[in-house]
């Protein structure tokens, strides 16, 4: 594996569109949840250990190859809200836009190819993570991390937060993340042999809930 | 099944035994029971050839409303308690219509032990059968730790209507740990997979992003064969007093409303509009 490898893919900088998407902050600032450093850090943990739990699982087993396109099923079923899933897609074409340019490789054209509206993210996360070299418990750190630095950033600039505090909160969810990638990456390996169901699947209803209240409202800072 | 379940679920007799034996330590007061019940269509009407209660599960016939068959699930005794090992086999055959509800709220507690109790719930329908599984609210209370199922399995013309409510903690209460796995599957293809873990250790499960300081938190569910319209998900509620989506799954065949609330009320109010949508949207039900 190449380190510099991970550093570039879960840079907030790689061009992949991420900058755009709050993973649900806005929606949670917006409802009055959210209003202080305690609550970000609340709100981080819980997206975690549901959402980029279940996305970390995902990527992972994408980065040891399994089929893509089934993972991709496995993505919609564990999505049951329609905005997320639109999200997920269309994040997922944006990173294979910026991916089959910097890693460029056969796999990631294949899923290109059939999803050209775009696979789910963590999907084109893991299959970029393997065209790069990189490993699956790489892939589920990357997602796993993702799942708090969007909403963190996001946070400072919604609530104009510290950034000093709001990058202390993710120096604090760093075990999490790693705890969070590693059971990713034990379940991903069980794939081959047991199937897709053995991945996380996860969910938090209010990242449900406010998502699809977030994508009806007319006037937003974020895309989701 | 390992040597300890199997001495456990012996029954009474066996647990005098059972606590002599150190491998049977790992349940030592669970009960196992499995109750069955299958509906078949006669030709004519709907019938219950299948009605098996065991453990806590009590199954009672109640009038017909229509042509769908329905049976009440009577709590016979407290349960699920810690090391309990409990599982629902529900089959609707091919083109019945059966509802199946339970009497009381189910109240999981700790019992004699903090060992984990299982609830596995089997809900199958045939072709052209319709099956509605409508229970009254499950309760986590403190200390409890359950592991509860949901496996669904369709085909591709059964209808499902499917509600769930949780309320983590009575008044006043901490709730005890309750995880939830939903696997809903047509014609072997999957619909819904998904797990939601509430309670201490689960980290920041009453967080912003996850319940929101709710304490209930509730699902419904609806599977037709064809593609069912709504024109645009369906927003209800507020913040404070809880709010619910409905909205269709990635198999268009499916809306699933998800509901959190302050109360059980609230979250009935909640799933009780819901369900009016899903009627107007359907002619299935």
């Amino acid at each position: 594996m190449s380190r510099t490898a991970l550093l570039l893919l879960a840079d907030g900088r790689f061009p992949a569109g991420g900058h755009a998407h709050s993973g649900g902050m806005e929606a949670a600032v917006a409802s009055g949840c959210v209003h202080d450093t305690a609550g970000l850090e609340a709100f981080c943990r819980g997206r975690l250990h549901t959402a980029g739990l279940t996305a970390a699982g995902l990527a992972a087993a994408a980065a040891t190859g399994h089929d893509p396109l089934a993972l991709d099923e496995a993505a919609d079923t564990r999505t049951p809200a329609p905005a997320l899933r639109r999200i997920a897609r269309s994040l997922g074409r944006q990173l294979m836009r910026a991916a089959r340019v910097t890693w460029p490789g056969a796999e990631l054209d294949h899923l290109a190819r059939h999803r050209p509206q775009g696979a789910h993210q963590p999907i084109v996360l893991g299959v970029t993570a393997r065209a790069a070299g990189l490993s699956p418990l790489d892939a589920a750190h990357a997602a796993a991390y993702e799942s708090v630095g969007g909403p963190a950033t996001a946070a400072v600039r919604l609530l104009s937060l510290d950034p000093f505090e709001a990058t202390s909160v993710l120096a604090r969810l760093a075990g999490d993340c790693d705890a969070v990638a590693a059971a990713a990456a034990e379940a991903a390996e069980r794939v081959a042999a047991e199937g897709v169901t053995v991945l996380p699947a996860v969910s938090a209803p209010l990242l449900d809930i406010t998502g699809e209240q977030h994508a009806a409202r007319p006037v937003r800072l974020f895309a989701s | 099944m390992t040597a300890a379940a199997a001495q456990v679920s012996a029954g009474e007799s066996s647990t005098p035994r059972a606590k002599d034996l150190p491998t049977a330590r790992a349940h030592p007061a669970g009960l196992h029971a499995t109750a069955r019940l299958t509906a078949v269509h006669n030709g004519r009407t709907t019938t219950l050839p299948l009605l098996h209660s065991d453990g806590p599960f009590h199954l009672r016939r109640l009038r017909p409303r229509g042509d769908r068959a329905r049976v009440c699930v009577l709590g016979a005794m407290s349960a699920p308690l810690g090391g309990d090992r409990l599982a629902l086999d529900i089959t609707a055959g091919a083109r019945t219509r059966l509802e199946v509800t339970t009497a009381a709220a189910t109240i999981a507690l700790r019992g004699s032990t903090t060992d984990p109790a299982t609830y596995d719930v089997r809900l199958t329908a045939g072709e052209d059968a319709s099956l509605h599984w409508l229970p009254r609210p499950l309760i986590s209370t403190r200390g409890s730790t359950l592991h509860q199922t949901y496996r669904v399995e369709l085909t591709a013309t059964s209808h499902l209507l499917l509600r769930e409510e949780q309320l983590l903690g009575r008044t006043a209460e901490p709730p005890g740990h309750l995880s939830t796995r939903l696997t809903v599957r047509r014609d072997g293809r999957p619909v819904l997979d998904q797990h939601t873990v509430y309670g201490a250790p689960a980290p920041a499960w009453d967080g912003p992003a996850v319940l929101g300081g709710h304490r209930a938190t509730g699902q419904l569910l609806l599977v037709a064969p064809e593609p069912v319209p709504l024109p645009a998900p369906v927003l209800l509620g507020d913040p404070e007093r809880g709010h619910c989506v409905l909205a269709p799954l990635a198999d268009g065949a499916a809306l699933l409303a998800t509901a959190v609330a302050p109360t059980p009320a609230r979250l009935r109010v909640l799933l009780d509009t819901a369900l009016a949508h899903v009627r107007d949207a359907t002619s299935s039900l």
